[in-house]
């Protein structure tokens, strides 16, 4: 057990080294954060348009334009996405990497999510519609009172999902040399050259957070099933 | 039954109305009026457009051709301001359409804090009243999964009452209700006959109709076919049309 308390040293407390993974776990979570409200308020806004178009047939143009983002963003590789925004989209301006990983996975989630909630608001019966707009209801006031808050707890754990797994992909970061949690990790394993402590930590620390949205979205669930019945 | 309404203007004025579905006419010109106090019965065969007509009546569906007066807006202009007119018109479906993450107070007073700008001591004041007519008063702080079938469509004719509508619109009110739930419905419409609402009602209770109508209308093939006071109606039929489809339900 000895090795084991000098690698953990060597690994995480010489050279205070134990930074690398404890600003690579900000940088990942500052990413997730704002990726996640990026993704939520594209998401619903392409949500809003492809399913506005699907009732009522308005928005073509919009709509279009909603189906080809989706389609593109869909299409292509996280990765990619990150690459193309850091040396192409944003190759000429001198520009903080955080952000630029915040605008690239904001966009990628804001498909995923687009795609959750639409399927949340036609899974509402169509008769929920008909109900709120026979009774005076403007399309708008119908979505907001009637469709979207039943429509929100179907999906909340498909969006919940989507999170945890937008967690786990801002891990690529380093590819345009972000040094998030998992880079941090990788930084120490090449001070180190020892490959099991700072990964395993990592994956560890991953995990916990994982777990503890998991248990965050379960209890929401939870409370928002008791609300009705 | 010829009343003095009768010589105001109509409530509903429709003219030659037309709905087709991507090339399949479901009506084909229907031109009527509708009084206020009218308590009309359509029935016919399913296919006949019956629900497609009286779903038109509230632009719930866009109809394709013709006009619909109602209190002097041609509610088929697309520049009209439906949902005001909506307002004015209550809707009852065969499958309730409750919204089931509201109680039942909430489901009933929504529309007239939000819409009528009433406060929401009036709007429940008033919500008590009728849910006391229709003998449901206890229930007020239940959510619609844990109401009858019965019991749900009493709170959805409710739900439409309570925005004080001009004109009721039934969309096979009973079809989606087990047969001892029937009556009760039935008994909250012909309470609602008797203090004058006006009632346009789509359904297949042929007893109901005879007994609480002041007009039959039969509808086939996306015309009304016939349409008489419900005693000539049911023993004195017209058309062959209408004489087997009687044949067929009574």
């Amino acid at each position: 057990m000895g090795s084991f308390a000098d690698n953990f040293y060597q690994n995480f407390i010489e050279d205070n080294r134990y930074e690398y993974i404890l600003n690579g776990l900000g940088v990942t979570l500052i990413i997730t954060l704002f990726s996640v409200m990026i993704g939520i308020i594209l998401g619903f806004i392409v949500a809003m348009v492809r399913s506005t178009y699907d009732k009522t047939g308005k928005g073509l143009i919009l709509n279009i334009i909603c189906n080809i983002y989706l389609t593109v963003i869909r299409g292509t590789p996280v990765v990619l996405q990150l690459l193309i925004t850091y040396f192409v989209i944003f190759a000429s301006v001198d520009v903080n990497k955080v952000f630029v990983a915040v605008i690239a996975f904001g966009i990628n989630s804001g498909a995923y999510v687009a795609e959750i909630i639409r399927s949340g608001i036609m899974s509402i019966d169509n008769g929920q519609f008909e109900a709120g707009r026979s009774l005076g209801f403007s399309y708008v006031q119908t979505m907001i009172h009637f469709i979207l808050p039943q429509a929100f707890k179907n999906i909340l754990p498909a969006l919940g999902n989507e999170f945890i797994v937008l967690l786990k992909e801002t891990s690529v970061a380093g590819y345009i040399a972000l040094q998030d949690l998992t880079k941090g990790a990788d930084i120490i394993r090449s001070r180190t050259y020892n490959a099991f402590m700072p990964l395993m930590a990592v994956a560890v620390i991953y995990l916990v957070l994982v777990m503890i949205f998991d248990k965050l979205v379960k209890n929401l669930e939870r409370r928002l099933r008791n609300s009705d019945h | 039954m010829i009343t003095d309404d009768y010589n105001q203007k109509p409530l509903i004025e429709v003219r030659d109305l037309k709905k087709s579905f991507g090339g399949i006419d479901a009506l084909n010109g229907i031109t009527t009026d509708f009084h206020k106090g009218d308590v009309a019965f359509i029935v016919g065969p399913s296919g006949s457009g019956k629900s497609t007509f009286l779903r038109c009546l509230n632009r719930l569906e866009m109809p394709t051709g013709g006009s619909i007066m109602f209190e002097g807006v041609d509610i088929c202009n697309p520049k009209s301001n439906i949902d005001a007119q909506r307002q004015k018109m209550g809707m009852v479906f065969q499958q309730f359409n409750l919204f089931p993450h509201m109680t039942v107070m909430k489901n009933l007073t929504i529309a007239p804090i939000k819409l009528q700008h009433k406060t929401k001591e009036d709007a429940e004041q008033q919500a008590m009243q009728l849910l006391e007519r229709v003998g449901l008063a206890d229930r007020y702080d239940a959510y619609p999964s844990q109401l009858s079938g019965g019991q749900k469509q009493r709170i959805a004719i409710v739900r439409s009452l309570c925005m004080t509508p001009d004109v009721m619109l039934f969309d096979e009110p009973t079809s989606a209700l087990d047969p001892e739930m029937v009556g009760e419905v039935l008994n909250v419409m012909r309470d609602l006959a008797q203090v004058k609402m006006t009632m346009i009602v789509v359904t297949h209770e042929m007893s109901f109709a005879r007994e609480v109508a002041n007009r039959v209308m039969f509808m086939a093939d996306g015309v009304v076919m016939e349409e008489n006071n419900p005693k000539d109606f049911f023993e004195h039929p017209q058309s062959e049309r209408l004489q087997s489809f009687l044949d067929k339900v009574l």
